[in-house]
């Protein structure tokens, strides 16, 4: 697929080495490469995390010229308060100092104070880091799962009536933007004013009142339904569709041949030989996709009220509460990024031909 | 795709190339009315081709339909009926003759908010695609090019460009442009620069790959041998072959930009002054819409994002299978 | 006795947007255990088409009609459970280009011990034991099972599929350009490594290749294919040295053959390029490119005539040539025959 089968010069006698692994694979050059792979993706993703600090530090101290007034837009404050706001974020100090304390605070785990909750942002967030978790997790899963085995089907007979259906299906799903979704199915499945009594709850992640532990799995999963549907509609459709364009790519592959000529039966030359293949670019770009599940459950979590992160988000952005926003961003895009340190790690698992 | 290479009865898929190939120059004409004449039938297999497409012609007929509306609504809608103050009729009225669509909390017309949000829409996705593409383009083209032909600063310059895309293009496009729109001043202006400047990343890779094959092409290596500069390359060579690529890639963006600005008025960062469908959503359930279930004034601006959404990744779909005949061949 | 192999009027069309395009026409191939035939052919020739053919490998836009007799029973008829149980217990194929025939994900020593669990010819626990056994038949030690594709030369590649097409001891083994990607000295090492197991285990061989002096070294028959159709066959010292057909003596002129300087100073190549298989103009498919072509040629397909009518084993060589059929021109045998215009390319190349 990448490289190009030299074979020149290759010796292929018995015991011959082969061209690039070495006869003792258990060596410690291998060890070695390992740990070289390993130190680079780590490398990469510190490059980046620090980006990530510079940008929520000038994103949110620099362009907005003065924070206090971003802050404080659309009330009424006396130039007193202003002035405490600025002692209070430390803006009154040079900007090198402002970007070192906001830095040394980071390593701290100090994420800055939130302006409306008058609480470390650090807190807030930990206090409902578990119910998004549980959330995009959740949908992201049951997405993927969903998504690439419709693309797996519809990506194995193009052009037939399955693949033209599930395009469509996920195309449309696609094209919704996730929020009217989520509202539409509040409107028409939980308000109970629509045609159908309120089968499922408007908003929130547990009724008051509810206690044990059963009981509170069955209620947190009763109010996990439409969110997580909401969530599903939008973001399996880009998993499917990856899905579809890369087994298609794989389809005139020789090895399926070579599979088909051994007399398996075509779903096992789909599952066994072309779905493990098509996996590969696919897992790359689910993982690069990884933002849009963040925008996805920040939406999911507005429209359905649902304690998380992405609720926090949306608070933070009404009041404004630039600090609270600011704290978030650097957690959103650094979790993304960890992710994706991870799936540098798990990907060499799949693809045999990229272990180090 | 439809059979192993080597096998007879399939002869290789020439003529995929329409950029560079003269084909025979056996009429005597002069080079320029060659080459329009070229260029006009080249525009004539690629709207027959196109119109191959079903779903493709769907969305651009689509397409035309809406933009014709948003052309003509100062003729169709009377604004004054757009203000609090001015609504004609009275709050949460279903659907009826008189309003099509039913009202909103103050009794204007949603149809007629729909039709007038069109336009605020579609001026943004247009221009906020605009932003992105050109960015993306630039950013790719220096890096593809210069990574292809500009020793080892260029290989620097392209690399350290292809980082800064990677690392735009894993974020979360979502967060930083609210976080964009939410620390810059409100306005329109304000959301294209947030959609434009968060979106670009992916144009720039496409453009990149292309600008890598466009360079690895010998007619480009002639140019070069020819002491053809940097600008001269680029503007002669790359680009001409990276616009179609580029014009199917804009086709997708304006979906992605509309849903972008509809979501950005939603979380309510939007221009509060202006009317748009993202804008009436967000009134919609800060009015309490949702829970007493006004479906008329969920369901139309709503369904009019996903049309426009749809009706652009359909035609950009059709024109990537069009210029892609791989894609063609497969769909 | 029934030939391990007997192909009857092989066709195979396939359907394009422009229209059928011809790939096989009429072919005829016979096969006895133990014998190894060879089918030659530039590429284009519809020479890998017959060997997915034989076992219904061919994409769904490929109309296959005649009769692929394998062992006496028809594969073309077969319902899918008997020819999925046929397919490489019966006959296997060494696929060209190893890199890509082989699954680039999965472990050698399981590609190879997967058509043994899917027609269980090998029970579970003894498959290991078998995958070994395989890979030091073809030359490989044992820990390679445990390798990905990637991690083995193009020769080692070559034995693995080897190694994999005997898995379930077929009658029958197909070896599609099995050298061809190969340098000259591991060709050299797997022509052998063929011939060995060819006699070891009494199973029938079609090698198809271009290179007519691997077939010549390997092969007891040769067949010659242009444009879908046979064109000579016969023993393969014969057909190689002293071809009838004029495609067949350019194909053999265009390999030099060590010990004959003319050869070598002189390599004639051919003039022109192949036919467009979608061409339906009547007479010789190789008028265009013939150098001993006359006006007879443009109106008369010759079919498969026996070359020397007159001598003993006759029906063991055939041509398909005026100059060699009944429809002769009388005086014209052999050169001097009024050298047609070679004509361009019939047509522009077409997207299929």
């Amino acid at each position: 697929m990448t490289s190009t089968p030299t074979t020149a010069g290759d010796p292929s006698g018995p015991g011959a080495t082969g061209a690039p692994d070495p006869a003792d694979p258990a060596g410690s050059g291998r060890a070695w490469r390992v740990a070289r792979y390993v130190a680079g993706r780590l490398t990469t993703a510190a490059v980046s995390l620090g980006a990530v600090v510079v940008a929520g530090f000038f994103l949110f101290r620099i362009l907005p010229g003065d924070p206090v007034r971003a802050m404080t837009e659309g009330r009424e404050v006396t130039a007193e308060q202003r002035e405490e706001l600025r002692r209070q974020f430390g803006l009154d100090e040079p900007l090198w100092q402002q970007f070192l304390d906001y830095a040394a605070g980071l390593l701290r785990l100090d994420l800055g104070t939130s302006f409306q909750y008058r609480e470390p942002v650090a807190e807030l967030i930990l206090d409902r880091l578990g119910s998004t978790v549980l959330l995009a997790g959740t949908g992201t899963v049951v997405a993927a799962l969903l998504g690439l085995f419709l693309g797996a089907r519809a990506g194995w007979r193009p052009g037939g009536r399955g693949d033209r259906v599930n395009t469509a299906v996920a195309l449309f799903f696609w094209s919704v933007p996730t929020f009217w979704l989520g509202l539409l199915l509040i409107v028409f499945l939980a308000s109970g004013r629509g045609f159908v009594p309120g089968l499922f709850p408007t908003g929130g992640m547990v009724d008051p009142g509810t206690d044990g532990v059963l009981e509170t799995a069955l209620n947190t999963a009763w109010h996990m339904v439409l969110p997580v549907i909401t969530m599903v509609a939008v973001i399996y459709a880009q998993y499917l569709m990856i899905m579809r364009s890369s087994l298609m790519d794989e389809k005139g592959a020789d090895y399926l041949t070579t599979a088909r000529a051994k007399g398996l039966r075509d779903t096992l030359v789909r599952r066994r030989h072309a779905v493990p293949n098509a996996l590969l670019p696919t897992v790359t770009l689910v993982f690069l996709n990884l933002g849009q599940i963040v925008s996805g459950v920040i939406l999911v979590e507005t429209v359905f009220s649902w304690p998380g992160l992405g609720q926090l988000f949306y608070s933070g952005l009404r009041v404004p509460d630039l600090g609270l926003v600011q704290g978030l961003f650097v957690v959103f895009a650094a979790s993304v990024i960890l992710m994706n340190l991870l799936a540098d790690m798990v990907y060499p698992l799949l693809d045999p031909r990229v272990r180090p | 795709m439809s059979a192993p290479a080597g096998t007879p009865g399939t002869p290789e898929a020439g003529g995929t190339d329409r950029a560079g190939e003269a084909d025979g120059a056996t009429a005597p004409a002069s080079p320029g009315a060659l080459a329009r004449r070229r260029r006009r039938e080249a525009l004539r297999r690629f709207a027959r081709e196109y119109a191959r497409n079903r779903a493709g012609l769907f969305g651009l007929a689509a397409l035309l339909a809406i933009g014709a509306l948003a052309l003509t609504a100062p003729l169709l809608v009377d604004q004054a009926d757009l203000t609090i103050t001015g609504a004609p009729g009275t709050a949460y009225q279903p659907p009826s003759a008189e309003y099509p669509l039913g009202t909103d909390n103050f009794g204007r017309s949603v149809l007629d908010l729909v039709v007038w949000g069109s336009r605020v829409s579609l001026t943004v996705g247009f221009l906020a695609t605009a932003v992105s593409v050109l960015l993306g383009t630039l950013v790719g083209m220096t890096a593809g090019h210069f990574g292809a032909s500009g020793g080892t600063a260029g290989r620097i310059v392209s690399s350290a460009l292809m980082r800064v895309t990677d690392w735009f293009l894993v974020l979360p496009t979502l967060v930083l442009a609210v976080a964009l729109a939410a620390v810059l001043p409100r306005g329109t202006g304000t959301i294209i620069i947030a959609i434009g400047l968060t979106v670009w990343p992916a144009t720039a890779r496409l453009v990149r790959a292309q600008t890598l094959a466009v360079e690895a092409r010998p007619y480009v290596e002639r140019a070069r041998a020819l002491g053809g500069g940097h600008a001269h390359v680029m503007a002669w060579h790359v680009l001409p072959n990276v616009m179609p690529v580029v014009l199917a890639q804009t086709t997708l963006l304006v979906a992605t930009s509309i849903i972008a600005e509809s979501t950005l008025a939603f979380l309510g960062v939007g221009d509060p002054t202006t009317v748009s469908w993202g804008g009436v959503l967000e009134a919609a359930r800060n009015a309490g819409a949702i829970s007493s279930g006004i479906w008329w004034y969920m369901v139309p601006p709503g369904l009019a994002i996903a049309l426009v959404a749809l009706s652009f990744t359909l035609c950009g779909r059709a024109l990537e299978s069009v210029i892609n005949p791989r894609l063609r061949e497969q769909r | 006795m029934t030939s391990l192999l007997d192909v009857r009027d092989l066709n195979v069309t396939y359907r394009t947007g422009g229209g059928d395009v011809p790939a096989v026409r009429g072919v005829d191939l016979a096969l006895d255990p133990g014998d190894t035939l060879g089918l030659a052919g530039e590429s284009g020739s519809g020479k890998s088409t017959v060997a997915l053919a034989l076992l219904r490998l061919l994409p769904g836009t490929a109309g296959v009609t005649g009769e692929v007799l394998l062992e006496g029973e028809n594969v073309l008829d077969m319902r899918w459970g008997r020819l999925r149980a046929v397919r490489w217990a019966g006959a296997s194929i060494v696929f060209q280009g190893a890199m890509h025939s082989l699954n680039p994900v999965r472990r050698v020593g399981d590609q190879i011990a997967e058509p043994m669990a899917v027609h269980g010819t090998v029970p579970a626990g003894e498959a290991p034991a078998r995958v070994t056994a395989l890979l030091e038949q073809v030359g490989l030690p044992h820990s390679r099972s445990r390798d990905y594709p990637h991690q083995l030369s193009g020769g080692q590649r070559q034995r693995v599929m080897i190694a994999m097409a005997l898995a379930c001891e077929p009658r029958l083994v197909i070896a599609d350009e099995a050298t061809t990607a190969l340098d000259v000295m591991i060709q050299a090492q797997i022509l052998a490594l063929l011939r060995r197991l060819v006699a070891e285990h009494g199973i029938g061989m079609l090698m198809i290749s271009h290179d007519l002096s691997v077939l010549s070294s390997t092969c007891d028959r040769v067949a010659i294919m242009y444009a879908g159709r046979i064109v000579e066959q016969g023993p393969a010292p014969e057909v190689v040295h002293e071809p009838a057909h004029p495609y067949a003596s350019a194909l053999s002129a265009a390999f030099p053959r060590i010990g004959d300087p003319a050869s070598r100073l002189a390599p004639r190549g051919l003039p022109g390029d192949p036919p467009d298989p979608a061409d339906p103009s009547p007479g010789c498919v190789f008028r265009p490119r013939c150098a001993v072509a006359e006006a007879v040629c443009a109106a008369v397909d010759p079919p498969l005539w026996p070359v020397d009518p007159d001598t003993e084993g006759a029906s063991t060589r055939q041509a398909a040539c005026v100059h060699v059929g009944p429809a002769r021109p009388l005086g014209a045998a052999g050169s001097g025959g009024v050298h047609a215009a070679p004509t361009a390319n019939p047509t522009e190349e077409k997207r299929p």
